[in-house]
């Protein structure tokens, strides 16, 4: 068992462990968009990168795909990767403002500004899908064509699937098109914010109330909360 | 051809060759990719002909790339080693004739700054190389097995197979060799790695997929002499203990996929690949696998990915392919270039080749020398050669105060400016300046090349080229082209330098894979060198260099006109007026700035102008 320290704990970790492994178990949290439990890991949308070494050799590393290693020292949010993680963040808002799950995060991590101009695109190319496809449905009927700005995922030649049972696994675990949020205006890409007036999150919490369509205040569900506060006060 | 089943039969068939061999008059003819681009196999066939019936007075050597890619079709005549350039299939004859009666033809020879050079070891291009690789390409037929044995091939590897593995490894670490393809790994370490792995089933995979736009250093290697990397591949496979061996090469070089195919089937028939190679015990055999051109193919992972017939993407290292490689085998991947030095190392010692070099990159180095120069073509230097001597000495720049910069390492290198020229070429000196040795390419550019354009077209190729697996490399290099040619376009604003500075550091801190972590490398370095520029194209709205269209404008000058009518004639918008022999002018509201009069205009009438107002909307 490699013992690693993560943000000054020290932990024995077994063997096949990520740092996420290691961080879900000790309750520290570590964002993360394209990982999922029942799925193989990608690594590809790296906001779950974390600094590992010190000093000059210091290195991020996605800590989803990062395999647990003796001596191993991990910090989890150091002001490198807080500021890389809103980087990453912000492009992908710009490129798809609409997901409720970028815009809840965004929130959450203090992301005020989007400086590049938005794609309105419906994908993040997070791959979720597409693992959910073979892995989980053994259908592969969808799956990454091209490379680089032409990335897209498709059915074979984009034609209707034979393999596809209509199964809708993809569009339950995908984290643009299901949870919409319309909140995000043209002018300003980042979204009204109900998640960090809402305390606490109505990702965590609320995930079933309306807020998720953004209507600042008007689902009620906040109006529940502080009146709860007032009667915990008074 | 009969198997050769012991090292003494290699010595004896390299006598019988040497035997058979003509003594007199070859001509060797450049037909590399390049040189058959410009005409070369026309002008071999022209001398086939034009030697018909002399019997075996002059024997005609079809050869790879000689290197002088300015100079093809280009022919050396051995012995003497006459060098005639730019030749075309009537210039055989003449050529023919001539050499039989010992004479030079003058108008063909090659010419510089009003000097004629007739011997290939005078000419300047080739005077300050060190040709220890590519030396021989112009002694070797490469679909001819016996011309590499004849000049010493596979000696070293039958030295080798009587040598242990560890003593191998022990000569290649003492070398100091270190890869050849971008990174700079030393070779005897990488090779200690794999060997020390544990498992029966081991590769050594050949990596030939060579993306950078402007380099071609591998294609040349493998086209002009594929029997070098090969038996490298044998003394490496042997090193490490791997039983198979793969070549993998894009298919966009079919003369490379053709001559390195038919030298395993030679090598095969002579029994130098297969079971029991020369009685030694070590059995080894090697396949091609042609990859599809995508640039990140090249980064190890990747390519693995790509021969087990997966999506060409890299994966998270560790585990690194040394402990779990192709098919899930330790797997040693090496350069091309890397390969073909292991030969020469076995043969003439570590000793003789760590004297080439600096104290911590040793021997020479292939570089394709392209851009503004007047001798374009690959050069083979030693490291620790300045840089001004590789682009103004062998490459010809023209005057020192019109280069601006030069581009190395392909596009995830960096732009060197002018002022940095006396560094030394090696691994250290160019990642400290924001470049990389990469795998070799060397673009020289001259005042009328614009830093933000270059910028913008290496990040185009970058954004087209990434995988797309990281979202920061896939979204921050789209976004980086996007702001880049907002800047060409005349849109910019001065906190897009900032945002381009953030971008870029944090791509290369996040990406996963080497693609990504050097692929800002273009926008930084040109940003760290000519800031001036990026703020010339933002806040005064010029383009010094007259690139970047929205800032340039053509006229015509009053004095110089003549009325000719010509650029009115060629005028794809009808954007200029006048009347014949009356002087003409450009409606500028019409013009699309093609440049098509200016570089028509016999009596540089037209000028160039940049600065005031934006001139396209």
């Amino acid at each position: 068992m490699p013992k690693i320290t993560i943000d000054g704990i020290d932990f024995d970790a077994p063997n096949n462990w990520t740092i996420l492994d290691v961080a879900k178990f000790l309750g520290l949290e570590i964002p993360t968009l394209c990982y999922d439990e029942g799925l193989t890991t990608w690594g590809g949308c790296r906001l779950c990168i974390v600094e590992i070494g010190t000093g000059e050799r210091a290195k991020l590393v996605s800590s989803c795909t990062y395999s647990v290693e003796e001596g191993l020292v991990v910090r989890i949010a150091t002001k490198r990767v807080v500021k890389a993680r809103k980087m990453i963040l912000e492009l992908l808002i710009a490129q798809c403002p609409t997901s409720k799950v970028l815009q809840d995060m965004a929130a959450k991590m203090g992301l005020d500004r989007v400086r590049f101009k938005p794609k309105w695109e419906n994908c993040v190319y997070c791959g979720l899908c597409v693992r959910m496809c073979e892995e989980q449905m053994m259908a592969k009927s969808i799956g990454f064509i091209n490379r680089g700005n032409k990335l897209k995922i498709t059915t074979p030649f984009d034609l209707t699937s034979e393999e596809c049972r209509r199964c809708g696994g993809c569009m339950y675990i995908c984290p643009a098109c299901t949870l919409r949020c319309e909140g995000p205006e043209p002018e300003n890409v980042l979204c009204g914010r109900c998640y960090n007036e809402l305390q606490p999150t109505c990702l965590d919490t609320y995930e079933t109330y309306s807020c998720w369509m953004g209507l600042k205040g008007e689902c009620g569900t906040c109006e529940i909360e502080e009146s709860e506060k007032k009667k915990e006060g008074s | 051809m009969t198997k050769l089943l012991r090292p003494e039969q290699l010595g004896k068939l390299r006598q019988r060759i040497s035997a058979s061999r003509p003594k007199d008059t070859i001509i060797s003819i450049s037909c590399g990719t390049c040189g058959q681009a410009r005409g070369a196999l026309k002008v071999a066939q022209a001398f086939k002909e034009a030697i018909k019936g002399l019997g075996k007075k002059i024997s005609i050597k079809v050869t790879g790339c000689h290197g002088f890619c300015e100079a093809e079709p280009s022919v050396i005549i051995f012995p003497e080693e006459i060098f005639y350039r730019n030749l075309k299939p009537e210039d055989a004859k003449r050529i023919v004739k001539s050499t039989l009666d010992g004479k030079i033809v003058d108008d063909l020879i090659f010419k510089e700054d009003g000097n004629s050079f007739i011997y290939m070891s005078e000419i300047p291009f080739y005077r300050k190389q060190m040709r220890i690789l590519t030396g021989n390409h112009p002694h070797i037929n490469p679909m001819n097995v016996e011309d590499y044995i004849a000049l010493g091939g596979y000696k070293a590897l039958a030295k080798a197979l009587w040598m242990s593995p560890e003593e191998i490894i022990g000569e290649i670490k003492c070398s100091g060799l270190r890869g050849r393809g971008g990174a700079g790994f030393p070779m005897g370490r990488k090779w200690e790695i794999t060997r020390a792995q544990k498992n029966n089933i081991k590769y050594l995979i050949c990596n030939a997929d060579e993306g950078d736009p402007g380099a071609y250093m591998d294609r040349s290697l493998l086209e002009g002499n594929p029997h070098s990397v090969i038996e490298g591949m044998m003394i490496g496979a042997y090193a490490i203990g791997a039983g198979e061996g793969w070549v993998y090469v894009r298919n966009e070089y079919p003369l490379a996929v053709k001559h390195v195919t038919t030298a395993i089937k030679q090598a095969r028939e002579l029994g130098l690949l297969g079971e029991n190679i020369l009685g030694s015990g070590f059995s080894f055999d090697i396949k091609v696998a042609k990859g599809a051109g995508a640039f990140v193919c090249g980064e190890e992972t990747a390519l693995i990915a790509s021969i087990e017939g997966k999506r060409g993407l890299p994966r998270q290292r560790p585990l690194f392919p040394a402990q779990h490689g192709l098919f899930g085998k330790p797997t040693n991947i090496n350069n091309v270039e890397t390969l073909a030095n292991v030969p020469i190392i076995i043969e003439k010692g570590a000793d003789w080749f760590s004297g080439i070099g600096t104290k911590t990159s040793k021997g020479t180095k292939i570089f394709s020398l392209v851009g503004k120069v007047q001798n374009t073509g690959l050069v083979e230097v030693p490291m620790g050669i300045t840089l001004r001597e590789v682009i103004f000495d062998i490459g010809g720049a023209l005057g020192s105060s019109k280069v601006k910069a030069v581009q190395i390492g392909g596009p995830s290198g960096g732009c060197i400016p002018q002022e940095l020229f006396h560094l030394p070429v090696d691994y250290e000196s160019l990642t400290g300046v924001g470049a990389i040795m990469g795998s070799g390419g060397m673009i020289v550019m001259d005042e009328n090349t614009c830093a933000v354009d270059i910028a913008r077209y290496f990040t185009n190729f970058l954004q087209e080229e990434s995988c797309g697996n990281c979202s920061i490399c896939r979204e921050g290099t789209q976004r980086m082209y996007e702001i880049l040619t907002g800047i060409t376009e005349g849109r910019g604003k001065e906190e897009d330098l900032h945002l381009l500075e953030e971008l870029g550091g944090i791509i290369k801190d996040v990406s996963l894979c080497g693609l990504g972590q050097t692929a800002p490398n273009p926008v930084l370095s040109t940003l760290r060198y000519f800031k001036d520029e990026y703020n010339a194209h933002i806040k005064e709205e010029k383009c010094h260099a007259g690139v970047c269209k929205a800032f340039i404008q053509y006229m015509i000058g009053f004095k110089k006109c003549t009325g000719c009518g010509l650029c009115k004639k060629n005028c794809p918008q009808m954007a200029i007026e006048g009347e014949l022999k009356k002087q003409h002018s450009i409606l500028q509201n019409k013009c699309i700035r093609c440049g098509i009069c200016y570089d028509m205009c016999t009596f540089d009438a037209v000028v160039k102008k940049t600065g005031g107002k934006k001139c396209l909307k």
